[in-house]
């Protein structure tokens, strides 16, 4: 089995964060985007193939995990619930144009 | 306030009688779901949730511990105590999995953790299952006056079953006095109860200290850990603690759920609460909600993977809040020591200014004032009242709680908010016009009109 290549990984952070930013709330998605890039950029330096191999599947694992929770959450949803404080104000687009969607 | 004839909706109800409106049934029902309906139009007209900033009283599930749940409740169903079919045996290993995943946090066996429904029931079966346990030749209990209500309501139990109860006082910092403990412990002296960190002021007392003098003594420790786990790092074997508390929904689990440690070696006897089957070492009976376990289970162990990221994320943040709003408005007091805290919970005492109405003006932030046990009763708290906290500065404090979900942006909001209307709210007040003229209030005689 072919250890993972660089492009690998960049792909797998990719989709890590298109799925975390279709979390419903405010305070999940901004958590799992945050939490995402901090992993990634926390284990740039691995270097041993295995440590790699280990680290991707726990990666792909989580990818499936928060497909599933944006699946659910985005079912549980009401309309009411989706704006929180500025988000009354702003919509989504807005608030990442205005960076304040930690990308 | 709306009167019930004006909204639209209850001209549409309102049934065609010539009763006065006491009398007749139908107009009392449409009366209440008149009432409903304005309620709901009343919320929905705001449209914005409030920003979260109250983790001391219960936090968010994170999702992955929803993930980890959620087979349990619909696939795998089965009672972990039936013996005979695979249902059981599955719900058992989960079960099991969940209780090394607790220990594991706490650095305790898995063998010494028992599920029960919540810190209020651990904390009851701790205080009242030792002291009764032992009553033969013990009959006194040490507590301190900061406890939670679950804590000293059953030392009240305790009192009137003939148990003495000391309740400690402790410093204007919160921190209990070890020399104070040392010797109020007698010899007939069975259980001591110091949570380790307090929810109202997040002081963290020195629980290792502590259990060395226990310990010494032959006294066993109880320590209510629900704010606490999962967020420092705890060792009941190098505290020397023998019964801790631990809740579910204040690490991100599930609401109903809570864990009990009891040390094996030495043994620690209880006598139990609830009887019934003989499940949980006999100590505690009942269907253990494998659900909830595995969901406990699931956030002991994301905590301890996250701990280090999670709590230097809180200290960054509550940093920030706290230098925002003590840079900006004078004559705001930090209650509680400011080095031996968890820095997640953090109660400011804003001089002249009422907590209530502060908190009404915060109305797009979830805040509290005092805990949320105590926040139906119109009395300041009594946490603070036990570190000495003056009585206008013991009314207007507030308490913000971060935790995990926290956001820069959310921080930063809530100060900016809470400097606007304490400014607003000081223009308004006759004390401070009076303070800002240089007199001192203490010194003020007040007439009666």
């Amino acid at each position: 089995m072919a250890a993972s290549t660089r492009s690998q990984v960049i792909s797998l952070y990719k989709m890590m964060l298109k799925e975390s930013s279709r979390f419903p709330s405010y305070n999940y998605r901004t958590y799992a985007l945050r939490r995402v890039r901090d992993a990634f950029r926390a284990n740039r330096e691995v270097e041993d193939p295995k440590a790699v191999e280990r680290l991707m599947d726990e990666g792909e694992q989580m990818l499936a995990l928060i497909q599933r929770q944006v699946k659910i959450k985005n079912e549980f949803q009401s309309e009411t619930d989706r704006l929180s404080c500025w988000q009354g104000i702003m919509g989504n687009k807005t608030m990442k144009r205005r960076g304040m969607l930690l990308y | 306030m709306l009167s019930p004839g004006r909204t639209i909706s209850s001209r549409l109800l309102r049934p065609a009688s010539w009763l006065p409106f006491r009398l007749c049934p139908e107009r009392t029902a449409v009366n209440s779901m008149q009432k409903e309906l304005i309620k709901k139009h009343e919320l929905e007209k705001d449209e914005l949730r409030p920003l979260y900033m109250d983790f001391q009283a219960t936090t968010p599930m994170d999702p992955r511990v929803l993930d980890a749940m959620l087979p349990y409740q619909v696939n795998y169903y089965g009672n972990p105590h039936s013996r005979t079919h695979a249902y059981g045996w599955e719900s058992e290993t989960a079960m099991e999995t969940a209780r090394k995943q607790v220990a594991d946090l706490i650095g305790a066996d898995p063998r010494e953790i028992i599920f029960t429904s919540g810190a209020t029931e651990s904390n009851n079966m701790a205080i009242k299952g030792v002291a009764r346990f032992y009553q033969a030749k013990k009959r006194h209990v040490i507590t301190t006056q900061t406890e939670h209500k679950c804590v000293l309501d059953s030392c009240r139990i305790l009192e009137a079953e003939g148990f003495e109860v000391t309740y400690l006082p402790v410093q204007t910092n919160g921190l209990l006095d070890l020399q104070l403990l040392e010797s109020s412990i007698r010899p007939e002296t069975s259980l001591v109860s110091v949570m380790t960190v307090n929810n109202e002021i997040g002081v963290k007392q020195p629980i290792e200290e502590i259990g060395h003098i226990c310990r010494s003594k032959g006294v066993f420790l109880h320590t209510d850990a629900a704010q606490a786990v999962g967020k420092i790092p705890i060792s009941v074997s190098d505290w020397k603690v023998d019964l801790m508390s631990i809740s579910g929904h204040k690490i991100y689990g599930p609401k109903g759920v809570g864990a009990l440690y009891v040390r094996r070696r030495p043994r620690v006897r209880l006598e139990p609460l609830q009887s019934g089957g003989g499940q949980e070492r006999g100590l505690r009976s009942g269907t253990v909600p494998t659900p909830l376990a595995v969901g406990l289970g699931a956030a002991c162990s994301i905590s301890q993977k996250e701990m280090e990221y999670d709590h230097q994320r809180v200290s960054m943040l509550a940093n920030r809040l706290v230098q925002k709003i003590m840079s900006e408005i004078p004559d705001v007091v930090m209650n509680g020591d400011p080095e031996q805290r968890y820095p997640g919970c953090i109660n400011l005492s804003f001089a002249y200014v009422e907590g209530e109405s502060l908190l009404m003006a915060l109305k797009d932030v979830a805040l509290s004032s005092g805990s949320a046990c105590t926040s139906a009763s119109l009395e300041p708290s009594y946490v603070l009242r036990a570190i000495g906290a003056d009585e206008d500065l013991a009314h207007s404090s507030i308490r913000f709680g971060i935790g995990r979900f926290t956001t820069e942006q959310e921080v930063d909001y809530t100060a900016e908010k809470c400097i606007q209307h304490v400014r607003r709210l000081r223009e308004m007040s006759p004390l401070w016009e009076m303070v800002q003229e240089g007199i001192d209030l203490k010194s003020i005689k007040w007439t009666q009109h």
